[in-house]
């Protein structure tokens, strides 16, 4: 099987078009920045408490959104995830000192507005410490005779059952601990009157404070910008600079779109995001870098033929493998997409475009770049040398000086 | 040929071997498998369950407890050596980064006494330099040398009673180390891998735990004014009030009560929960014999009047003292026995020499990474399906090969994942799904070019050879570029980042192995012992 025979298109003779899309695009993504002030970040970032809560059933979005404003100033957000019975309530905190105290109204308010146990213990929201001590004297009364080790051990069992598949947090009814080994119906008996169960269970939290939100953002817009320099010198050094900076206004154009993306869809950008974005750098890279490969090789074999030709050819030898490894590339980064999870889903959602904006970038704007140096490089030469023989500019144009020995 | 097709055969299986061993050890049922398996791999907080929390040390508590006791101290010395002075007050330094401008002012000294005050403070209070501020007025700030040492000690000891805090609770796996770049920055990383119940255990941290025991010199009173009049309005020397919080049956009181303590939280030797009359939880401690001969002289001399047992500048009770007390007390008022325990924990613990903010804090229920780890392998086994039936399709009998080799390569990297040690993350797992498409890569790179070697009329060997030589400088530089973007990752990221940064990296690494020395293995183990190949799968 084979996706394309002798490919042969003129990819370089239609840039325009592209170019003036991949512009429009930038400008989109850069107006929406605009307009939005700044990308949306996430609590990573600006500092806030996250909390990832699932229900019993379909979570009560509004009356959750109306009790939360109620109890806690500031915004809140209670946004559900399709496909599942969770929500994800966040709280944007500017104060350090408000952060635990907005943690502690969240967790109040749900269990006041969903949680009534009537005084027993939340099995979905307590530990294995406080089971085993809720436990202990209710058990002696009832003459079970347990060591403080095998209650602790049991209370472990329990949790590990509610944790575990299928239940995954959630418990339909407290005769499903009858599974659990070492619960007896007596000990059953025990647990129904002091333990209840609530209608959903807070699967975790995160709070950042804004110091550490501006902490982990400097260093991530750090990290990003020396590991497109420690690229760029790399790439300079097995081919040329502008092959380097080529490449890295090629990434950068991708970063650009693919933030514009989240800011236009709305999405926030988390720490884990980041990493996607740093991942797309390097795919993007890898690509673009095949290409340029090529480039070196034909320049080596083709001495005679015209620049912009050469770099045509370039692309279309490659054609095949840029299609199929940024197709499987995609199906594994899509598949994340579909079954990663809620925590994921972000992270798959910048890989996932970052793809295809990276296979794009390699071919509509790295390789014209290198075109119009080439081009500009050779104008200017010619106006200063005075020299117009066109041997001369022909010569310039197919053969480059010779490339640095590879291997 | 033979023989050296042998000696690479040779090296892939014991790879394949090593790396097994790595990941599952030598089993002998599937419930060793199971628990070597979960042993060897170790998964981060977010796969496993647990808190991450960074917490600040508000070290200019201890700058100010620092020059409290050095006013104390200096006021008992200018009396002693009957140098008068109209006030002696600090400044209130709110923040972390004041602390260093901690100052004690000294108000109204005779111009006669400048040198003896000058003298006094060169050789009792080394910590600090005296400048004048005018005639009569002094400053004393303290030296930059000193304030190092109190801010680093002051870490180190919040450090330690952390650690012991957290020891007592019994999370073994835990660990507490210094953050951020500096100890300007007096930040705690605390991990606490499976803890279900994050929140007790910040309020657990978070207790500074101040225990002091005072001789109450008057009271109870409503209110601190209240208390305040009983003296005129002015309180009497060496005194100050404490307020005891309403508790149930009992309404808000005030003390007034000793300056300095008789006893304090360092003077301990032990403490537990109990459970005193009416089966109410209580938290008992004893002295150590150096504080148990103080208290007893103190109490001796103290019978029919009351003592305040203060936490955390809060009376908790006010007992009349009976008789004579030598080493033990108890700190009535819990509501449960975890409370009451929860104490004994932290009062055994030590006191924390500054009090502690919360700057973050990750907490991943059990439930939820378990959830995660599903998903994680749920993605990873579609997409790695995907990729495989593609490559069959497209390359039939190299596909094969291109699969071995991917395969392979994720064995590898889960292999050097078990040896190193390192954790295995969310992130991380995104880490392997992305490496299975850049393994793919390798491959693809390499068969392309088999095909157009091919295709420009070479011979199945020499095409192969061709192939692979060609792909190999492209793959080095696709490598080494994406290498050095990860070595960014790692050490300018932080913790997520880090994790994914190091699976890829690893994987990359194993990638070059696989896709370069086992793929073309593959191919001329395929075709050794054939005679004219004429054509090739792929």
């Amino acid at each position: 099987m084979e996706l394309f025979k002798n490919a042969n298109f003129d990819f370089l003779g239609k840039k325009w078009p592209f170019i003036i899309a991949s512009l429009l695009l930038t400008a989109a993504g850069v107006v929406s920045l605009i307009v939005k002030g700044g990308p949306k970040y996430g609590i990573d970032f600006a500092g806030g408490v996250n909390m990832y809560v699932k229900f019993a059933q379909t979570p009560p979005v509004e009356k959750l959104r109306s009790a939360l404003s109620q109890k806690i100033p500031g915004e809140i957000s209670v946004v559900e995830i399709p496909g599942t019975q969770e929500v994800i309530i966040g709280v944007e905190q500017k104060q350090e000192k408000d952060l635990d105290s907005a943690r502690r109204l969240v967790v109040e308010t749900l269990a006041a507005n969903f949680g009534q146990t009537g005084g027993k213990l939340d099995l979905h929201n307590t530990g294995a410490g406080e089971l085993a001590a809720r436990l202990r004297d209710p058990l002696q009364r009832a003459s079970v005779g347990l060591s403080d080790q095998q209650l602790a051990d049991l209370a472990k069992a329990i949790m590990n059952f509610r944790d575990g598949g299928p239940n995954f947090g959630i418990l339909s009814s407290l005769d499903q601990l009858s599974a659990v080994p070492g619960v007896t119906p007596a000990i059953l008996n025990v647990i129904k009157q002091e333990v209840a169960l609530s209608p959903f269970a807070i699967r975790s939290v995160e709070i950042v404070g804004p110091k550490i939100g501006a902490e982990l953002r400097n260093q991530a817009i750090l990290a990003t910008l020396y590991a497109l320099a420690g690229m760029l010198v790399y790439i300079a050094f097995r081919f040329e600079t502008i092959y380097g900076v080529a490449a890295v206004i090629a990434v950068f154009h991708d970063t650009i779109i693919t933030i514009g993306l989240f800011s236009i869809f709305n999405k926030e950008i988390s720490l884990t995001v980041v990493a996607a974005l740093l991942t797309l750098v390097g795919y993007s890279m890898n690509d673009t870098i095949v290409v340029f490969d090529r480039i070196r090789e034909n320049l080596k074999l083709m001495r005679r033929e015209k620049f912009p030709n050469l770099v045509n050819l370039s692309i279309n030898q490659t054609l095949s493998r840029t299609v199929l490894t940024s197709g499987l590339t995609f199906l594994s980064a899509f598949a994340l997409w579909l079954f990663g999870g809620q925590v994921l889903n972000g992270f798959a959602f910048a890989l996932v475009v970052g793809i295809i904006v990276g296979t794009y970038s390699s071919i509509f704007i790295a390789s014209p770049i290198l075109i119009f140096w080439k081009d500009w490089t050779e104008r200017r030469s010619r106006r200063t040398s005075g020299d117009s023989g066109s041997a001369v500019a022909e010569k310039r144009a197919a053969g480059r000086e010779p490339m640095k020995a590879v291997k | 040929m033979q023989s050296k097709l042998r000696t690479k055969f040779l090296i892939i299986l014991a790879t394949i071997l090593v790396c097994l061993y790595g990941i599952v050890g030598l089993p002998k049922s599937k419930d060793e498998l199971l628990r070597n398996l979960r042993n060897n791999i170790k998964l981060g907080l977010d796969l496993r369950g647990g808190s991450h929390l960074v917490l600040q040390v508000q070290v200019q508590d201890a700058f100010k407890a620092e020059a409290d006791a050095d006013i104390e101290r200096l006021k008992d010395e200018l009396n002693r050596q009957n140098i008068v002075f109209s006030s002696i007050e600090r400044n209130d330094p709110a923040t972390l980064e004041e602390a260093d401008k901690i100052e004690i002012v000294i108000k109204g000294v005779p111009l006669d006494k400048t040198g003896a005050i000058r003298s006094l403070v060169s050789e009792k209070f080394d910590a600090w330099v005296l400048t004048a501020i005018n005639s009569t007025d002094y400053r004393l700030t303290m030296k930059p040398t000193k304030a190092l040492e109190l801010r680093r000690d002051t870490l180190a000891r919040s450090m330690a009673t952390i650690e012991s805090r957290i020891n007592g609770l019994g999370l073994t796996e835990s660990t507490v180390q210094p953050r951020g770049r500096s100890d300007a920055e007096a930040e705690l990383l605390i991990q606490m891998p499976g803890v279900d119940d994050p929140a007790r255990v910040k309020q657990i941290l978070g207790t500074a735990a101040l225990l002091e025991l005072y001789e109450v010199k008057d009271g109870p009173f409503a209110t601190a004014e209240q208390a305040r009049l009983n003296y005129g309005g002015v309180l009497p020397l060496n005194s100050k009030i404490l307020r005891q919080s309403a508790r149930a049956g009992e309404p808000e009181a005030y003390f007034v009560v000793a300056r300095t303590p008789v006893i304090t939280g360092r003077d301990l030797r032990s403490a537990r929960a109990q459970q005193g009359e009416f089966g109410k939880w209580e938290t008992a401690f004893t002295l150590n014999q150096d504080a148990a001969r103080r208290f007893e002289r103190f109490t001796e001399t103290h019978i029919n009047k009351r003592l305040a047992i203060v936490l955390d500048n809060n009376i908790r009770s006010a007992p009349v003292i009976q008789n004579r007390i030598s080493d033990s007390g108890r700190i009535t008022g819990a509501n449960d026995q975890q409370e009451a325990s929860d104490l004994a924990l932290i009062l055994r613990a030590g006191s924390l020499p500054a009090s502690v903010t919360y700057l973050e804090e990750r907490t991943v229920g059990p439930s939820l990474g378990a959830d995660s780890i599903r998903q994680g392998i749920i993605s990873g086994i579609v997409g790695l399906l995907a990729v495989v039936l593609v490559m069959l399709v497209y390359y039939r009998r190299a596909g094969v090969n291109a699969t071995v080799a991917l395969v392979l390569n994720a064995l590898i990297l889960i292999g050097v994942l078990a040896y190193s040690g390192a954790v295995l993350t969310l992130p991380g797992i995104a880490g392997i799904i992305l490496l299975i498409g850049m393994a793919v890569d390798s491959n693809v790179l390499i068969f392309e070019r088999i095909r157009e070697e091919l295709k420009a009329g070479k011979g199945v060997l020499a095409a192969i050879d061709a192939g692979f030589n060609k792909a190999f400088v492209t793959i080095i530089d696709t490598h080494v570029t994406t290498v050095v973007s990860c070595a960014f990752l790692f050490i300018f990221g932080t913790g997520p980042v880090k994790g994914f940064a190091v699976t890829l990296v690893i994987g990359l690494i194993a990638n070059l192995f696989t896709s370069i020395f086992v793929s073309r293995f593959l191919f001329d183990w395929d075709l050794a012992g054939k005679k004219n190949v004429t054509s090739l799968s792929i």
